[in-house]
């Protein structure tokens, strides 16, 4: 019998080609390593320059004309602040919109109408919600050039399709057994989402609510467009304090002319940023792993 | 037949009994008379009942008086209409967008379907338990007490919880630990406490959607004795697949065949040793199903 692998055709039952299986598997692997190596190089430049300049004075000081005395703490602060205030504005529109999509509105026109838009406007550019938000909050309702609600309520705008979607997922998710058990006992359509979708739907929604402030946390367009300032020295004391955000304070380091800034201090105040975001996600991962282990 | 029934129904429907079923005292108060004996009495009563889903017709002309107080079963091959007619009777169907009922359904000769039955009220007087088992991810205590909160019957509800796990009989397997989650219990003591859930707030009605199909032997067995001693207090309509069940545990029995149709319902000792229609004994001697 034929053990090796003979010459003959008879010996095996004939070779196919694996050429173009090698080349796309390497081709694959080449598109997954230009997105990692580059974003890698780049964490690791800005840390890089970022060490002796991230510090405690870095942390606790305010913006100053001296690089090596010049602080983030404003914008940390009010980087903060802002979150906060976009989470309490978007968590209830959010998720009371994502309740009505999913377990009040007949799957009529409208609401696919309203589905597709929402999912339309997640996709809007920041800076139109930010020409938005300076017509409406700034202009219209008067609430003033950068303050800390301007800013919120502008980039809650921006993030509350995201929070909207994730959040239907989350309801989505809820198995309809479970409404029917509930409905079963005698419960109210409300009584139903209260005790049984909503709290089973949590997780969901706290996990998509908290990645969509990650992504709020990053944008500058909407703050330059509602005139957010760039350095503020002092910490916000009310909602209609001017206030400035990380990546703003940033964006104007970069655009001085002394290296010390553009290169010390820049990094440092952009490692603050992403330690910042990635405790945010490392929350909402938390959070999921939490409550996933029950279901 | 139909505008009869229908011109009836807008006539005082709660005070007209239409069954001609004997020992009745024709009064809507069902909650003390004749706690432990069995009556005759027609609790629930179906007549002309069709249902359709979108175009498709699921029950046809469905003419049935389910007796108070006994185990009635529901059964038929796979698409005849037995779930959707279990789910008729505490209106679950109003749940499904493309479903519409027509005809009558009675229940202490009120039907179900005229404009004022709130279906929130009805769902409260009849219980459901369904196919797989499916407590609420809260504590065991939290479960069973769930209709009662709902239906703000929570005076005295440890009480009434543990009088519940006790009818249900899993309260001694559970006593203890009635603060963990309904969830780490076995696929059967979760479905009995699913049981013990429905008769929490003590309706008048069980309806049961094949209860033991996702269970084990063992299982199965104790939810069959468990109906067994229900029926000693309430009315348990239970669809099943599973004829030596029906026939194990209940009083009734209807046999629904393919179309929807109720072909046939009478004691269960009558279907099963000597049914009227060929195809429902051939339907129980396993000729086809």
């Amino acid at each position: 019998m034929a053990a090796d692998t003979g010459e003959t055709p008879a010996d095996g039952f004939g070779r196919v080609s694996r050429t173009k299986d090698v080349a796309f598997r390497l081709l694959a692997l080449a598109a997954t390593l230009v997105g990692i190596v580059s974003l890698a190089a780049l964490l690791l430049n800005v840390a890089v320059d970022a060490v002796g300049w991230l510090d405690w004075q870095f942390l606790t000081n305010p913006p100053h004309p001296n690089p090596y005395e010049a602080g983030f703490l404003p914008a940390l602060v009010g980087s903060i602040a802002i979150m906060l205030m976009i989470a309490l504005v978007t968590f209830p529109l959010g998720v009371g919109a994502a309740v009505y999509l999913e377990e009040y509105a007949d799957d009529g026109y409208l609401t696919r109408f309203i589905q597709l838009n929402i999912a339309n406007l997640a996709g809007v550019p920041s800076v139109v919600y930010g020409l938005l938000g300076l017509g409406l909050f700034v202009g219209l309702f008067n609430i003033g050039y950068g303050t800390i609600l301007a800013a919120a309520f502008t980039v809650a705008l921006l993030i509350l399709p995201i929070v909207i979607i994730s959040a239907q997922e989350a309801i989505r998710a809820v198995p309809d057994s479970q409404r029917q058990a509930s409905y079963g006992m005698g419960a109210t359509k409300w009584q139903t989402i209260r005790n049984v979708v909503l709290p089973r739907a949590m997780p969901g929604i706290m996990t998509g609510t908290i990645l969509a402030l990650g992504r709020a946390i990053g944008e500058t367009a909407p703050l330059i467009m509602i005139a957010a300032p760039t350095t503020v020295f002092g910490l916000p004391n009310s909602f209609f304090s001017k206030v400035s955000a990380m990546p703003l304070q940033i964006y104007n380091w970069a655009s001085y002319p002394q290296t010390e800034f553009q290169y010390g201090v820049v990094a440092a105040g952009v490692v603050t940023l992403l330690v910042v975001l990635l405790t945010i996600n490392s929350i909402a991962i938390i959070i999921r792993n939490r409550y996933q282990q029950r279901t | 037949m139909t505008n009869e029934q229908m011109t009836s129904s807008e006539t005082e429907p709660t005070d007209d009994q239409l069954a001609p079923t004997p020992g009745t005292d024709g009064l809507t108060d069902t909650a003390d008379s004749g706690a432990d004996t069995t009556t005759d009495r027609t609790l629930l009563e179906a007549r002309n009942l069709d249902v359709y889903y979108g175009e498709e017709q699921a029950l046809s002309d469905v003419d049935i008086e389910i007796p108070e107080k006994q185990v009635t079963a529901v059964i038929g091959p796979s698409g005849c209409g037995k779930s959707t007619f279990l789910r008729c009777i505490n209106r679950m169907n109003d749940l499904v967008d493309s479903a519409r009922v027509e005809g009558e359904l009675r229940f202490d000769g009120k039907n179900v379907y005229d404009d004022d039955v709130d279906p929130v009220a009805l769902r409260r007087k009849i219980g459901m338990v369904f196919q797989s088992p499916n407590p609420f991810p809260k504590s065991i205590r939290d479960n069973v007490a769930y209709g009662l909160k709902v239906q703000g019957k929570d005076d005295d509800v440890d009480t009434k919880v543990r009088t519940a796990l006790e009818r249900a009989a899993l309260l001694e397997e559970v006593e203890d630990q009635l603060d963990s989650s309904g969830l780490d219990l076995s696929g059967g003591q979760q479905q009995r406490l699913c049981i013990a859930r429905a008769i929490a707030p003590d309706p008048d009605v069980i309806l049961m959607d094949e209860p033991a199909s996702a269970l084990d032997p063992v299982a199965t067995s104790k939810i069959e004795d468990l109906i067994e001693d229900l029926a000693e207090e309430y009315t348990v309509i239970i669809v099943t697949h599973n004829m030596q069940q029906a026939a194990r545990i209940s009083d009734k029995t209807a046999v629904f065949l393919t179309g929807g149709e109720l072909v046939e319902f009478d004691d269960t000792n009558k279907i099963f040793e000597n049914p009227e229609h060929e195809r429902v004994e051939d339907y129980i001697t396993g000729k086809f199903g």
